[in-house]
């Protein structure tokens, strides 16, 4: 394949530096956080996790190549594939922590509703790519995205996966008031869904019933699944301005965290490094934010436009839930920390999400 | 608010809706800031100690406490590291599945230990449950092993006392138990602390300071298991001393099994120093019972055992001496030369006094008789008409400095002095003279007096050694447990008395004779082992008016106590005995084969004792 010259030349390296910088982050942090005091090593998860990265770049770099005006006749099949992939999950796949979220697929285990993201994306991207009626959209004109969305996310409510059901739901409603969905319309949405709250309570698993409840009052059951936020919050609060140092976060190494290498990893980060890392990481996100929203400003088309926003929800609602929820803000529901958390699914897909932007950011020129 | 701007190609609709996102995304920032410096600046010192509480434990390290020794360096109290088994079903994720791999490990019984799961529903949460108590070393080494895969199973180190003569030397040795509220209030200075072991009664109270271990402590980081980490900080403990008694293991043991079924208490003492070679009380209890600790039902029927097993019958127990009593009023009668030894004195088989008649155990009565006969045959009628010689206050006097109605002083708690009446101490208590009617029972060792074994002990021994009165002793040495001598102890006298040169061998000719002419009251304590002198006694409990009651026909309440009171060898003795049965019957039939069987225990260890003295002197020579 012929790369253009003026590709190279307008190729976004601030983007690629705070990608390549969260990964970091992100390794490091995974190491801290499955390195075994008494046995003075790490778990292999780290070194695997940078396998991951080092697919996730391959997988940004192929997002990269191709121009995204092909992604056009991409979107459909490809949320047919992660639709029948769901399907699969739903009667092959594999168990754990009580819910079925998996695929084993031998040479490793994929975790599809991670590339719903995607999926969700490219095909309302696609939708919306035409220009929108002058007041914009009514519901009734929105009924096609609904019914592709609405089966992914029920797939996702099913496994139960509460965080990413809700996470795709944000990304939805998001990429449709951005697409044009009209303001009121998305108030009759949402007040609708104010009125099917209580119906939904009772589709929620026991469990994920307790987890609001004990957000609501976390002293509820201290030991219990209060423990999760109680501890969370410890590690947080004790990492005060400085953090404790790499390795010596207690919470994190005496296991008084929980999913310290997944969810919880902004917890680690936050008991080991302090404040000021903190916010140093927030920047890196919140930077990675403002170029994506001056890559929508300046995409030559709708088309790019959208898929930029797209991935922008992406990263704005899970990072903003994950550490709202570490912090005891939101009640905790099983969300990643994008490109910091552990997990090969959630890697590559957020790699080929920042690949997508780049796509749209480096080919603002050309024709 | 950041405008970015916009190629003219881009839709218009987007500059307001990128401009409403940015928005979104700034005030989203703006809290997950707010949060974390709220979190970690505002209650950061909060969340640090609270992460500090979460992670490290104080571990208490009890100091072993002493062990204590007999006078041959026979151990009689050992203290050992003992490991309890504990369970915190909150700390384990699958409680069931834990204990059923640990009765794999321990090749228990799965259902035993899952049902005390059940039992101790009740119990607080993150509560130690105990699964087993001082389990032995098998088990031990396999939860260590398997530790990782029993979340929730911990161990506890604990100091086990352990009584090697069980209920033998009970009284003597005491108890430990738990400390007390008011106990730790007075104690805290000391260094204990809540949960802390304490000697509760003898022994092990009285020598508590020198006993007891230091405790040390570990500050241990744990993991969110409970399991520990590293030490961070360790203060070593400190054992206990080691105390050397001048109890004689196996005299103990004799005397014991003598009083096997009996209700009573048998002293032995060092005629030449007052130290005590075995001291039994029965009913006895066990120790050991305190040691891993008394249940509340346990220490319920203890306390309410109508034969009070926790009582020390060799130093509390207050029974009126009976005959024993006339050694005194011979003592006195001599010294006061009230009479000679060779004054005779008609004795009928009753005394009439007064408007009351005093009867000899004697029906037929004694015919004449004079002190020796007196003594060996135990008249009573001579010893009421001595007594009125001697009068109440001089036989007090005589009473007192042998020992009696006086604290001896023993390091043992709650002593009883006993009670020796006189015409000061009757007004006193009444506000009425002594009557002269009162003296004969006195002088038989009935009415008010009472004396407690060990004080009979420690006059026979006085008697035995030529009038000097040595204060009871039983500890002779305190030594670290590298060998280091910290504290020693001698003989202690209280008094010499000074008596003729001739009363004491009047009486003591005399207290041979009961035993070994034949004619005497103590004919059962005869041994052909070695030449045993001492008085029998029958203490009455229920005055029988008008009629002669064998003691065997009463209720076991109404019998008399039996005493027997004797030293040996009968020409320059070494051992003092006392023997008491309470309701015993008489002291002839019931008491005098006890202490005979405590001599010859002695003295069969004494001439035992050359011979290994012998062949260790053997041993260096063929050493050098």
């Amino acid at each position: 394949m012929q790369i253009d010259r003026r590709l190279v030349s307008h190729f976004d390296w601030t983007l690629l530096g705070i990608v390549l910088g969260l990964a970091l982050l992100g390794l490091l942090t995974i190491y801290s956080a499955t390195y075994s005091v008494t046995e003075r090593h790490a778990s292999g998860l780290a070194t695997k996790q940078f396998y991951w990265f080092m697919v996730g770049v391959g997988a940004m770099l192929a997002a990269i190549a191709i121009d995204y005006h092909h992604l056009d006749r991409l979107a459909y099949p490809f949320y047919g594939v992660v639709l029948f992939l769901l399907l699969l999950v739903l009667f092959v796949g594999s168990t754990g922590g009580g819910s079925q979220r998996w695929l084993n697929l031998g040479f490793f285990i994929l975790q599809p509703s991670e590339l719903a993201k995607l999926a969700i994306v490219l095909a309302l991207t696609k939708y919306l790519q035409y220009d929108e009626p002058p007041n914009g959209y009514r519901l009734r004109d929105l009924w096609v995205p609904f019914l592709f969305v609405a089966p992914l996310i029920l797939l996702t409510l099913v496994q139960p996966d509460l965080g990413t059901a809700i996470v795709l739901s944000l990304i939805f409603i998001s990429i449709m008031l951005m697409g044009g969905l009209r303001l009121r319309s998305f108030f009759y949405l949402a007040a609708t869904g104010v009125v099917l709250m209580p119906i939904a309570w009772h589709f929620l698993k026991p469990y994920q019933q307790k987890r609001i409840l004990i957000f609501l009052d976390p002293d509820l059951d201290p030991l219990g699944a209060g423990y999760h936020v109680i501890q969370s919050k410890i590690a947080v609060g004790s990492g005060r301005l400085l953090g404790k140092g790499y390795l010596h976060g207690t919470q994190n190494q005496l296991d008084f965290l929980p999913a310290q290498h997944t969810d919880f990893i902004f917890s680690v980060f936050a008991e080991e490094w302090g404040l000021l890392s903190c916010l140093f990481l927030l920047g890196l996100y919140l930077t990675l934010m403002v170029l994506s929203l001056r890559v929508v400003a300046r995409a030559k088309d709708r088309f790019g436009s959208l898929l930029v926003l797209g991935v922008l929800t992406i990263f704005f609602w899970q990072v903003t839930i994950n550490v709202a929820m570490v912090t005891g803000l939101l009640p905790v529901v099983g969300i990643p920390l994008p490109l910091l958390s552990y997990g090969g699914s959630s890697m590559v897909s957020m790699m080929v999400a920042v690949g997508l932007l780049m796509n749209v950011s480096m080919r603002r020129f050309t024709f | 608010m950041l405008l970015i701007p916009f190629r003219k190609e881009v839709a218009p609709e987007f500059r307001r809706r990128t401009n409403y996102l940015m928005t979104m995304v700034s005030i989203a920032f703006l809290l997950l800031t707010g949060r974390l410096f709220f979190l970690q600046i505002i209650q950061g010192e909060r969340y640090t100690y609270l992460s500090e509480n979460n992670r490290i434990r104080l571990k208490k390290i009890p100091g072993t406490r002493g062990m204590v020794f007999d006078r041959k360096g026979q151990l009689l109290i050992d203290s050992r590291p003992s490991f309890d088994l504990l369970f915190v079903p909150e700390d384990a994720k699958e409680p069931e599945t834990t204990l059923r791999r640990l009765a794999g490990v321990l090749g228990r019984d799965e259902g035993e230990l899952l049902g005390l799961l059940e039992e101790n529903q009740g119990r607080p949460p993150f509560e130690e449950m105990v699964l087993g108590r001082d389990i032995d070393w098998r088990s031990l080494v396999a939860v260590e092993t398997h530790q990782l895969d029993l979340p929730g199973v911990t161990l506890r180190i604990r100091p086990r006392r352990s009584y090697l003569l069980n209920s033998t030397a009970a009284h003597l040795l005491g108890y430990m138990g738990e400390i007390g509220s008011k106990q730790l209030k007075a104690q805290k200075e000391k260094g204990y602390g809540m949960g802390d072991e304490m000697g509760q009664f003898g022994l092990e109270r009285r020598w508590e300071e020198f006993l007891r271990g230091r405790n040390g402590g570990q500050q241990v980081e744990v993991d969110a298991l409970g399991r520990r980490v590293r030490v961070l900080h360790e203060v070593e403990d400190v054992p206990g001393n080691s105390v050397y008694l001048t109890l004689d293991r196996d005299i103990q043991e004799t005397a014991y099994e003598a009083l096997q079924g009996k209700v009573g208490a048998i002293v032995a003492l060092e005629v030449n120093s007052g130290a005590i070679l075995a001291s039994v009380s029965t009913p006895a209890f066990d120790p050991n019972v305190f040691a891993r600790g008394v249940t509340a039902e346990e220490w319920r029927a203890l306390g309410q055992d109508r034969m009070h097993p926790l009582n020390n019958r060799a130093v509390q127990g207050q029974y009126p001496p009976g005959s024993t009593f006339k050694i005194v009023l011979a003592v006195a009668a001599l010294e006061e030369k009230v009479i000679d030894p060779e004054t005779q004195l008609q004795c009928h088989g009753s005394m009439a006094f007064g408007n009351r008649v005093f009867r000899d155990w004697k029906k037929e009565g004694h015919g004449a008789v004079d002190l020796h006969k007196g003594i060996v045959q135990s008249c009573d009628v001579y010893f009421y008409q001595l007594g009125q010689r001697i009068g109440i206050d001089r036989i007090a006097k005589y009473a007192r400095a042998l020992g009696l109605g006086e604290k001896t002083g023993i390091a043992l708690d709650d002593e009883k002095p006993g009670l020796i009446p006189d015409s000061e101490w009757k007004m006193k208590r009444f506000g009425q003279p002594w009557f002269p009617g009162e003296t004969p029972s006195a002088s038989i060792g009935q009415g008010y007096i009472t004396v407690t074994p060990l004080q009979m002990a420690n006059m026979m021994a006085t008697v035995a050694n030529g009038g000097t009165l040595y204060r009871p002793w039983f500890v002779r040495r305190v030594e670290s447990l590298d060998g280091t001598l910290i504290r020693e102890y001698g003989p202690e006298k209280i008094r010499s008395l000074e008596l003729k040169e001739n009363t004491l061998k009047h009486i003591r000719s005399a207290l041979a004779d009961v035993v070994n002419s034949g004619a005497g009251t103590g004919g059962r304590a005869k041994s052909n082992m070695v030449a045993i002198a001492g008085k029998t006694g029958t203490a009455q409990v229920a005055e029988m008016r008008g009629a002669y009651v064998k003691s065997e026909q009463l209720s076991y309440l109404l019998r008399d106590h039996a005493w027997f009171v004797a030293y040996a060898p009968a020409e320059n003795p070494v051992i003092a005995v006392a023997a008491l049965v309470e309701h015993g019957g008489h002291g002839a039939t019931a008491a005098a084969p006890m202490a005979k069987k405590v001599i010859e225990k002695y003295f069969f260890l004494q001439n035992s004792l050359p011979d290994s003295k012998q062949a260790s002197r053997q041993g260096e020579i063929r050493a050098n």
